[in-house]
């Protein structure tokens, strides 16, 4: 793909930079929901990994699919997804999309192209490049899909055959990897032995990009090329983004394994501090400016958290526990 | 005469002619027309809508999933049923659960060449609708006939929920009709295969012939066995297999999956909690044994039931 797609431009970036700041105030506000014990389940956070999340969700457009994963709540917002079906869900509100009957980030709306993730990880790869094939064959051109994956996805058998079958059919699939230096707490030294994770591309005969991952603009124009390349015909592109995941696992892991040297070295930098560097330093916006943006996402999410808190939980007794659409297949039989 | 490989091709032929919805997704079932031939022709007939895939089962019905989200209606081929385990995430982590999870259907259908045929080992032998059945969101059909085959793939197609086709080798070849109906019974209906008032035989698949043999053999004594043939294990139609109890007395599940668990415990724990009092002796199963199925013909001739084995456990099942 020789054609560039446009520059990105300040307006740009302040618009992914308020989407990652969304994301960070959201979770921050997730993780004491979690600490005050009002979050059912767990909790999985995206801190440092925003820059390259949102450059996914902000690159793709209505009519696209999108299938994030569990780091990836920058993305989603950028994709569609509302601070309030994020608090409803991690809430446990009846009026959650997913009704109580998942949770977290297992959530999605699959009719707006917006695929509710499984936990096992590489699943969503084939599942994207499917409705990829399906849209191609109604004749639909222009269409592209992205799911996001991490280094320790891309061990799995589902990522390989699912990228392997896209890149077949050359399907318009953007594959984001968040080389975040832990699977869990298996480091990167248990994870793979290839030198790089972009060697992979040309293993599968498809086409690299490397941005970096605490970067925005890196991210921003990355994704903006692997996107605009993906529609445009030049098939699968694999993107990866070396960064340090800033928290746990979950909510519920101390992160004591973590290597200390990583956090101080390039890759363990904050994209959101960075970015708000780029943004002073290019004279685009002041400090108060930006405090103020946060203020007003403090409040917004504060004020939905309120909100949904007083919602109700989902009710055992008006669940139709119907795992099948067509009633008459539905049994019961021996069911409690 | 059509063969029950032949309605299975010409059900995926009236599918792809009738439903621009529908595609096919598989090893080998382009231009080569499959590994049994049940879609030959049929890339040629329906340019770019029969498609080789690669050699990825996991991917095979991750495809076909994102498909079905997107509206599509997918068929697609494990060349045989075992390995069906290699794409066994999507099918029940991501297929089973997508309805209840999000609330849109899953419209795939996964067939699965299934079952014992002389000299196909451990690995090309599988029968494995209850393993699919134990998950929530499947449908799990397992067609015996001709007719069958081709009504039941075409509803398959049609329904909005993913449906795992248990379509049977043993019958491929030699099971033939004169010609296919246009209508049959609904998904989800057990069958009376025979009538009788001695004893029932419920079962499904192949195993429904070799009952039938049986009852044929007992018939020369003077018992009539009344056979059920289940259609679907998933839903089950209990009433069905009650309704038959309560005339006979007598229960005598056969199938040729393994015994632990399946659709024989099945029925019996169905017919023994609902219906205890219609039973005039213990109920009685018959399953494969429980190893590998073995490749040599003399031993995998042994290791399923067959119909001199069921007719040895009805004759226990009636004190003869």
């Amino acid at each position: 793909m020789s054609k560039k797609p446009a520059p990105v431009t300040e307006s740009d970036y302040l618009k992914a930079y308020r989407t990652m700041l969304a994301s960070r105030v959201l979770e921050e506000k997730l993780a004491s929901l979690y600490r005050a014990g009002m979050i059912k389940g767990g909790v999985f956070l995206g801190k440092g990994q925003e820059a390259l999340s949102v450059s996914v969700g902000i690159h793709l457009r209505r009519g696209d699919v999108f299938a994030p994963l569990i780091r990836d709540q920058a993305g989603r917002l950028a994709f569609g997804d509302t601070i309030l079906d994020t608090l409803r869900t991690y809430l446990g509100s009846q009026l959650g999309s997913m009704r109580g009957r998942d949770g977290n980030i297992h959530r999605g709306r699959p009719r707006d192209g917006y695929y509710a993730m499984i936990s096992h990880l590489g699943a969503m790869v084939p599942a994207v490049a499917g409705a990829l094939l399906a849209r191609r064959l109604r004749g639909e051109t222009g269409v592209v899909g992205a799911t996001c994956i991490g280094d320790g996805g891309t061990s799995t058998g589902a990522f390989h055959e699912g990228l392997n079958a896209a890149a077949v059919d050359k399907l318009p699939l953007v594959v984001v990897v968040a080389n975040n230096q832990y699977a869990y707490s298996t480091p990167n030294s248990r994870q793979y032995a290839c030198a790089d994770l972009l060697d992979k591309a040309a293993g599968y005969g498809v086409a690299g990009h490397r941005a970096d991952g605490t970067d925005l603009l890196s991210c921003l124009e990355t994704l903006r090329q692997a996107v605009h390349d993906a529609r445009n015909g030049g098939g699968p592109q694999l993107v990866v983004a070396p960064l340090l995941r800033l928290v746990g696992h979950g909510e519920h892991d101390d992160f004591a394994y973590l290597d200390k040297s990583l956090k101080k070295s390039a890759v363990g930098a904050d994209c959101l501090e960075l970015a708000e560097k780029h943004i002073l330093s290019q004279g685009w916006k002041t400090a108060e400016d930006l405090a103020a943006w946060r203020r007003e996402t403090e409040n917004e999410v504060n004020t939905t958290a309120d909100r949904v808190r007083r919602e109700p939980p989902p009710d055992p007794g008006e669940d139709d526990w119907a795992a099948l659409s067509r009633p008459e297949y539905r049994e019961q039989y021996a069911a409690a | 005469m059509i063969t029950y490989l032949e309605a299975i091709r010409l059900a995926q032929q009236k599918a792809l002619a009738t439903d621009p919805r529908v595609f096919l997704y598989g090893q080998d079932i382009g231009n080569f027309g499959g590994a049994f031939k049940a879609t030959k022709n049929l890339a040629n007939e329906f340019p770019g809508r029969v498609l080789d895939s690669p050699l990825s089962e996991d991917a095979i019905v991750g495809m076909a999933i994102g498909a079905a989200i997107e509206g599509a209606r997918p068929i697609v081929e494990m060349q045989f049923a075992d390995f069906s385990t290699c794409g066994l995430n999507q099918i029940v982590n991501h297929a089973a659960t997508l309805f209840y999870r999000t609330g849109v259907p899953c419209p795939i259908v996964v067939r699965l060449p299934s079952g014992g045929t002389s000299g196909a080992g451990p690995f090309h032998s599988q029968s494995m609708e209850a393993i699919y059945a134990h998950w929530p969101g499947l449908v799990v059909v397992t067609p015996a006939t001709v007719e069958d085959v081709y009504t039941m793939l075409l509803e398959a197609v049609a329904i909005d929920d993913p449906v795992i086709f248990c379509e049977h080798k043993f019958l491929y070849y030699h099971l033939k009709a004169e010609k296919l109906p246009e209508t049959s019974l609904p998904i989800g209906k057990a069958r009376i295969a025979r009538a009788g008032r001695d004893a029932t035989i419920v079962t499904h698949g192949a195993m429904l012939h070799e009952s039938l043999a049986a009852a044929a053999e007992l018939a020369a004594d003077g018992y009539e066995l009344e056979v059920v043939d289940l259609r679907s294990v998933k839903p089950l139609d209990t009433d069905t297999v009650l309704a038959s109890v309560a005339r006979t007395g007598r229960l005598l599940v056969v199938s040729e999956e393994w015994p632990w668990g399946g659709v024989t415990s099945e029925v019996i724990s169905r017919v023994s909690t609902e219906g205890f009092g219609l039973l005039d002796a213990a109920p009685m199963r018959i399953n494969a044994k429980d190893t590998p199925v073995p490749y040599h013909p003399d031993l995998w001739s042994v290791h399923r039931p067959t119909a001199s084995t069921i007719a040895a456990a009805a004759r226990r099942l009636l004190h003869i």
